[in-house]
Formats: C-alpha cells, sequence, structure tokens
C-alpha cells in the first residue's frame, strides 16, 4: 500500500536516530505525528479536503498537528483563518453546503465555546431541518483534557455538551494508532464529527499500522463508533476514553501487581453514538464497573453508561456502577490539576469500593 | 428618523446617483464613466483618521467615495419587466395577506410578515441570477419568490408541517434561518467554495438592522473581507427588531460599518424596487468580478408586527406607521408605472384577478397539508442512523395506534 511506504518514511525522520537497516520497518510514531499523517492521508485521497483553523497554516498549529501540510496542499487547503471560532465553524457550514470537506481546528477545549451555536444550532441540525438534503461532512478538531499544566480555558473536557445535542457524533482517540485510523474515518464520515484529542497523550508513542482498517477499507466508517476491549481481565472492568483509557491501563497493571486482581479495560472511542455491547459483554462476565473521565460527573457520559449498563445488565451487576471523574468545580489552577484529575489511586480506590458490595 | 428624508432624496427610479463610502478600491469599484467623486455625500467614515498601510491587504488604501450611476443598471429593463416587479411584489403582499389570515384563524402556527419590504426583497431578489445562492434570514418570502420556491413550501414552516421544504441547491436559496445572524457565516463560506471552484456567480445574505450587531454578522463582515469572497451582504433596516429601533443596534448608520471592514459600503432606498434591483446588480457584478464583499443597507420599513405574535401598538406611534404609508413600496412603483403609462386598466384588473386566484389557491393548499407521519420525527437526524434513535423509533412505533402510522 501506498500510504503505508509514506508512514514509514515519515516514521524514520520523525524518530531521527532510531533508523535501522531495515528502512520500512515499523517504529513508533507520537500521537500527534499519528494525527499528522492521518491528516495529510485523507487531504491526498480527497481533493475537497480542506484544513481550516488558528495557526494551522505556517505554524502547523501550536501542536504541531497540521506541521507540513501548509506547504504540501497549499494555501487553498490550509488556511490560516481569523480569530474568530463561530466563524471557523459557520464558513466551514458554508464551505460544505458548497461540497468541501472542512477539518477544522480549534485550538484549544475552553474556546470552542463562542461557536456553540454554530455547531449545536446549525451544523446539528441542519441535515434534520433540510430533510436529508443538506450534508455536512465537518470535522472538528478540538484538543482536550488536562494534564499539562496550562493557564484557564486549555484543560476542559466539554464533551457532555456536544453529546447531548443529537446531530453531532463525538468521539475520543486514544492512541496513535487510533487516531491516524480515527482522523481519516472521522473526516470521511458524512456527518459532522466532534473529534476530540487527549492533548497530554500527543507525545505518547506507539507503532502505527498503515493497514490498519481505516487505510484498507476507504468507504468504512463503521468502525469509527465501535468500542474496544483494550486489556483483557475478568475481576472488574474499568471504561475510559481520550487521556483516562492510559490511566486506566496503568491501575490495571498496579491492581494486577499488588493485589492480584484481573481489571478489564474498555477504551470507548465512540461518545456519541455510544457502542455500549463491549461493555454490557464485559460486565456480564466482571459484574463490576468504574467509569473513568476527566469530565465532571454531573451529567456526563459516565452518567450515560452507567443508567444503560443498568438498564441493560442490572442482574449481572455485583455492585453499583461506580465512577471517578474529574470533579464538579471548575478547572483548577494547573498547581492542583494532579488533586482534580482521576489518577491511578482513585480509580483503585473505586475498585476496592466496588468489592465492597 | 434623521436619515430618512436625506435617503429619500438620494434615490429615484430616474437619475440619482449613489455614493459610496469605503475605504478600499474605490475608483475601481465600477469602470462605467459616471464613476466619481461627489462632494453631496456623506464624508466616508475613515476621513480624518491615518490612511491604512498600503501593503496591509486588500483593503488598504484612502479612503474614498464613488458615485454609482444606478440608472444604468436598470436601462435594459422592458416596459414588460417593468410591470413584472410590479407583479412579485403584489403577489408576495398578497401571499403576506393570505398567511397573516391563515394565521389568525388558527391554519399557521406563527406568521412573519414582510408588508413594507417588498421592493427591498423583489429588487434585490430579481439582480439574482442561476449561478448565485442566496441565504435568507426567515422573513424572506420576496426573495423565495423571485428563487422559484412554491410559496405554500414556505407557509408549511409556519404551520410546523416542517423545518424548511424546498431544495436549496436547486433553487440557489437556502434554508430560513431563525437564529440571527447566523447565516452570514454560512454564506461567507459558501462563496469561499465558489471562489475556490471559479463559480461565475456570488453569494448574497440577508439581515436585518437587529442582526448587524450580533456577532457572527461582524465575524461575517471581517472574514468575508479579508478572504474577499464574492457575497453581498444585503441588510434590511426595517427600523425594528420586535421593539428595539435601530438607534439601539448602532450610533452609526449600518453600510458605514463596511469602511471599517475594508470594503463598499451602499445605503439605498429599500422602498425603490428599481433602485434594490439597480444596487444589488451592481454589488453582484463587483462581488462576481472578484473584488470582494459588498454591503448594502437597503432603508425600509416592517409595516407589520415582528409576527402575528407581537403587539407594535406597545412600541411605535400610528404618526410613524402613517409616515411609512405614504411611502409604500407598491404605491411607488404604481405610480411610477402609471405615469408612463404601463398600467392600463386592463392589465390592473388582470393582475387583481390572479392575485385572488394565488391568493385562493395558496389556502386551499395550505389548509390541505397533512400533518406528518408521527415516526417521521426520527427521519433524518444524521446521514448514518444512530442505534440510540433507531431504537426510539422502534418503541415508538410501537406505541401508536394501526391509523396512526
Amino acid at each position: 500500500m501506498t500510504s503505508g511506504a509514506v508512514i514509514a518514511g515519515e516514521q524514520a525522520a520523525d524518530v531521527g536516530g532510531e533508523q535501522t537497516g531495515e528502512p520500512a520497518g515499523p517504529v513508533p510514531i507520537t500521537l500527534a505525528k499519528a494525527l499528522n499523517l492521518g491528516l495529510r492521508s485523507a487531504m491526498a485521497a480527497d481533493p475537497k479536503v480542506i484544513v481550516m483553523g488558528e495557526d494551522v497554516g505556517t505554524l502547523g498549529g501550536v501542536f504541531r498537528v497540521t506541521d507540513g501540510l501548509l506547504k504540501e496542499f497549499g494555501e487553498a487547503r490550509v488556511i490560516d483563518t481569523p480569530l474568530a471560532e463561530s466563524a471557523i465553524v459557520g464558513t466551514a457550514i458554508g464551505l460544505a453546503m458548497r461540497g468541501y470537506r472542512p477539518v477544522c481546528e480549534i485550538q484549544f477545549d475552553g474556546f470552542v465555546y463562542p461557536a456553540f451555536d454554530q455547531i449545536v444550532s446549525q451544523l446539528a441540525k441542519l441535515h434534520y431541518r433540510s430533510a436529508g438534503r443538506i450534508r455536512l461532512p465537518v470535522t472538528i478538531r478540538i484538543p482536550f483534557g488536562g494534564g499539562i499544566g496550562a493557564v484557564e480555558h486549555h484543560s476542559e473536557s466539554p464533551e457532555a455538551y456536544f453529546c447531548h445535542t443529537a446531530g453531532l457524533k463525538v468521539v475520543a482517540c486514544s492512541n496513535p494508532a487510533d487516531a491516524h485510523q480515527m482522523i481519516q474515518q472521522a473526516i470521511r464520515s458524512d456527518d459532522p464529527v466532534i473529534f476530540l484529542e487527549p492533548k497530554r497523550r500527543y507525545w505518547e508513542k506507539a507503532v502505527v499500522d498503515p493497514g490498519s482498517p481505516g487505510e484498507s477499507s476507504p468507504n468504512a466508517t463503521s468502525g469509527l463508533h465501535s468500542s474496544t476491549v483494550v486489556r483483557a481481565g475478568t475481576d472488574a472492568t474499568l471504561v475510559g476514553y481520550g487521556p483516562t483509557v492510559r490511566t486506566c491501563l496503568d491501575a490495571a497493571e498496579v491492581s494486577a501487581a499488588d493485589d492480584g486482581r484481573s481489571l478489564e479495560v474498555v477504551d470507548l472511542r465512540s461518545l456519541s453514538p455510544l457502542d455500549l455491547e463491549p461493555v454490557l459483554a464485559s460486565v456480564r462476565r466482571t459484574g463490576r464497573l468504574v467509569v473513568v473521565h476527566e469530565a465532571p460527573s454531573n451529567v456526563s457520559v459516565s452518567a450515560e453508561v452507567a443508567a444503560r449498563v443498568t438498564e441493560q445488565a442490572f442482574y449481572s451487576l455485583e455492585a453499583p456502577v461506580l465512577r471517578v471523574t474529574g470533579f464538579d468545580t471548575p478547572y483548577p489552577p494547573a498547581r492542583l490539576e494532579d488533586h482534580y484529575l482521576p489518577d491511578v489511586d482513585r480509580i483503585l480506590d473505586a475498585v476496592d469500593r466496588s468489592f465492597g458490595y | 428618523m434623521r436619515g430618512v428624508t436625506e435617503l429619500m432624496q438620494l434615490l429615484t427610479p430616474d437619475g440619482h446617483r449613489i455614493t459610496v463610502a469605503s475605504r478600499a478600491r474605490a475608483t475601481e469599484l465600477d469602470g462605467s464613466p459616471t464613476a466619481a467623486c461627489d462632494s453631496r455625500s456623506d464624508p466616508p467614515p475613515g476621513a480624518g483618521l491615518p490612511a491604512a498601510d498600503p501593503d496591509s491587504g486588500p483593503g488598504g488604501g484612502e479612503p474614498a467615495t464613488v458615485d454609482i450611476d444606478l440608472p444604468a443598471y436598470v436601462a435594459d429593463l422592458t416596459d414588460d419587466e417593468l410591470f413584472d416587479l410590479y407583479r412579485d411584489m403584489v403577489l408576495v403582499r398578497r401571499m403576506d395577506e393570505e398567511a397573516t389570515s391563515l394565521q389568525r384563524q388558527g391554519e399557521l402556527g406563527l406568521w412573519a410578515s414582510l408588508r413594507g419590504q417588498e421592493a427591498a426583497q423583489v429588487g434585490s431578489g430579481r439582480a439574482l441570477g442561476p449561478d448565485d445562492m442566496a441565504f435568507p434570514s426567515y422573513r424572506e418570502h420576496g426573495v423565495a419568490w423571485c428563487r422559484g420556491v412554491d410559496p405554500a413550501a414556505v407557509l408549511a414552516i409556519f404551520r410546523g408541517v416542517n423545518l424548511g421544504g424546498w431544495d436549496p441547491a436547486g433553487h440557489g436559496f437556502a434554508l430560513y434561518s431563525i437564529v440571527v445572524g447566523a447565516q452570514t457565516l454560512h454564506a461567507t463560506g459558501y462563496a469561499m467554495g465558489m471562489a475556490q471552484d471559479r463559480s461565475p456567480g456570488a453569494a448574497i445574505v440577508y439581515f436585518g438592522d437587529g442582526a448587524s450587531s450580533e456577532g457572527d454578522a461582524n465575524e461575517a463582515f471581517g472574514w468575508a473581507s479579508v478572504f474577499a469572497v464574492p457575497l453581498v451582504f444585503f441588510c434590511q433596516n426595517n427600523q425594528w427588531a420586535i421593539s428595539e429601533p435601530a438607534r439601539r443596534q448602532s450610533r452609526t448608520a449600518i453600510f458605514h460599518r463596511a469602511a471599517g471592514f475594508g470594503f463598499p459600503g451602499v445605503r439605498v432606498d429599500g422602498n425603490d424596487v428599481l433602485a434594490c434591483l439597480a444596487v444589488t446588480r451592481w454589488a453582484l457584478a463587483t462581488a462576481r468580478a472578484g473584488r470582494g464583499p459588498v454591503l448594502v443597507e437597503a432603508v425600509t420599513y416592517r409595516m407589520g408586527a415582528h409576527t402575528t405574535a407581537d403587539d407594535p401598538t406597545r412600541y411605535r406611534s400610528s404618526a410613524e406607521l402613517e409616515a411609512w404609508h405614504q411611502r409604500d413600496p407598491l404605491d411607488r412603483m404604481r405610480t411610477y408605472l402609471a405615469a408612463r403609462g404601463l398600467l392600463a386598466q386592463e392589465r390592473d384588473r388582470r393582475l387583481a384577478l390572479e392575485a385572488d386566484t394565488f391568493a385562493h389557491e395558496l389556502r386551499a393548499r395550505c389548509t390541505a397539508m397533512p400533518d406528518p407521519d408521527p415516526t417521521s420525527l426520527f427521519d433524518h437526524v444524521q446521514v448514518t442512523e444512530n442505534g440510540l434513535v433507531a431504537a426510539q423509533r422502534s418503541a415508538f412505533a410501537a406505541t401508536l395506534d394501526p391509523g396512526e402510522t
């Protein structure tokens, strides 16, 4: 596959001195680089794909996710926009009406709110309003979540607002391989997609399979909305998405080593629609469920998961569904964020409480 | 009302010029030999400010004014075409009256009357060509008419049968937009796409004096200017945003705003259908030629209530209404046609009959519209159906009586 060769070459260049005698051999790349390569593939595959946002062109994005795209695809397709979030989404809607497939970058989670009307009242509803005549294949990339020591408005988890809105799809990637695949699937989706990127995991590396389903079946988007068991276990189920998948995996390691417990970890990947089949199947085996996210708990994704699992697997549950989330406070100053964010200890404490029932 | 007197002197169908205030390329806006500085005009808003850096972009350069020879833009109209503009206005007013009655009789949930704005809508609407794309707000029934949208489809929205029942691409007329100002950004993005596609057309977006305060409209002004998109911002300043007068929206004339954003703004008598046609033709030609956006402020008056749910006697005087009755756009065109001998008794009578028949049929089609199938509320939430919606549809369908589906 052509794109495979491109990716292997990029990997070699990206990681510098790690080249071996096997030039095409897979080497780890960062999540940010995986997104970058996914964007490149999507732009190469479809001339209607346009990347637009603040600092996405010359700078390559504040996290460098769009690095090199301007040079490769030109300023008609990689657009440094005015600092106007409502306009970024509003004009993307107009471009999509004209047949384009815009990929908008909102620079940080806390900056998406000026675009809220355009997202929830326009982007989400025009397909319905038009009885299907208007399709808006717009992807809105949002680096989300905390853990990078940032100033206010740079560490938020706004996913519940968008999950609550009919007409939007909401996904969150958690690792480089998924990031590479999911961004391409999101761009191919004929529905608008809120694409959440776990900003504190941008620099984590993994081997990316260029033959992942996103690559091998260019027209398939169903995989975008499937959740996945990322660690098999038998005693309790942990569910996370985005940045907390890694936290859950770390907790499972510690639990296995310290307590001899076998924890299963499910990566939700898609927050709307939810794919709860793997979660239900897991809970039917383990009887215990802990849901983990950085967003506050009140009216959150974990609340929805808890309600549905209770409805659909009530007799399998040995304990109530428990949640480990950010607190129901504004995101705190960076020096306090370690207390705010779910960590291994809080997850293991919840697991202990689950076993206490 | 200070601006109104000035404005009424600006334009008549035969001869007056209009002034453009602009910081941008003003002398290039129109190649016609009539383009010239006009000492009668308002001073440009940028006058007295430091000149923009010539290298600062497409909007740079000295503030300037230019005359547009408006009559030249309607000089081609035949007698029949002049009459047809009047006919359009008569029919859309009749549609509006019928819809108001239908609402009073419980057949529509609400109606937003366009009464008084027929000239602004028909004049601008008839300036559009097949390659152009119009983005309306929610009162543009006259533009919808000009774009070939079935008036019954417009009524269907207010009856609550659907949320937008026409094909936007087929008519070059986007769906109504109820969140004030939101459509200005859609038009801006669409026009970017038109430029990228090298479309021969341009976009036009309709909004009002109230919308001129919205952030979206101001983001659209800036964005459209920076990217020089082929877009006409067509503001119908109808003096009232429900109960708030235009002076509550802005201390400067709306058309002057354009200069600050770096593109031309013009003010036109919005109750003069020929002036509206002419100025929109000029504005579209400017946009189509790649010279970027234009703002047209059509000064008009909402003669009716904001909607059928509004009571304008709570906030405006009958004297004001009466003053605007004197400038009724239909009466003015009627007087003009009569003066030119284009309104023979027989033709006038036929038009009255046509309007009666049109209204009668529209009423019949409106009242015959059935309620949609209940399960259709689940349709078209997304292109790829969401399992949650599918499950809710099934569960809901199971609760319906056999006759209901």
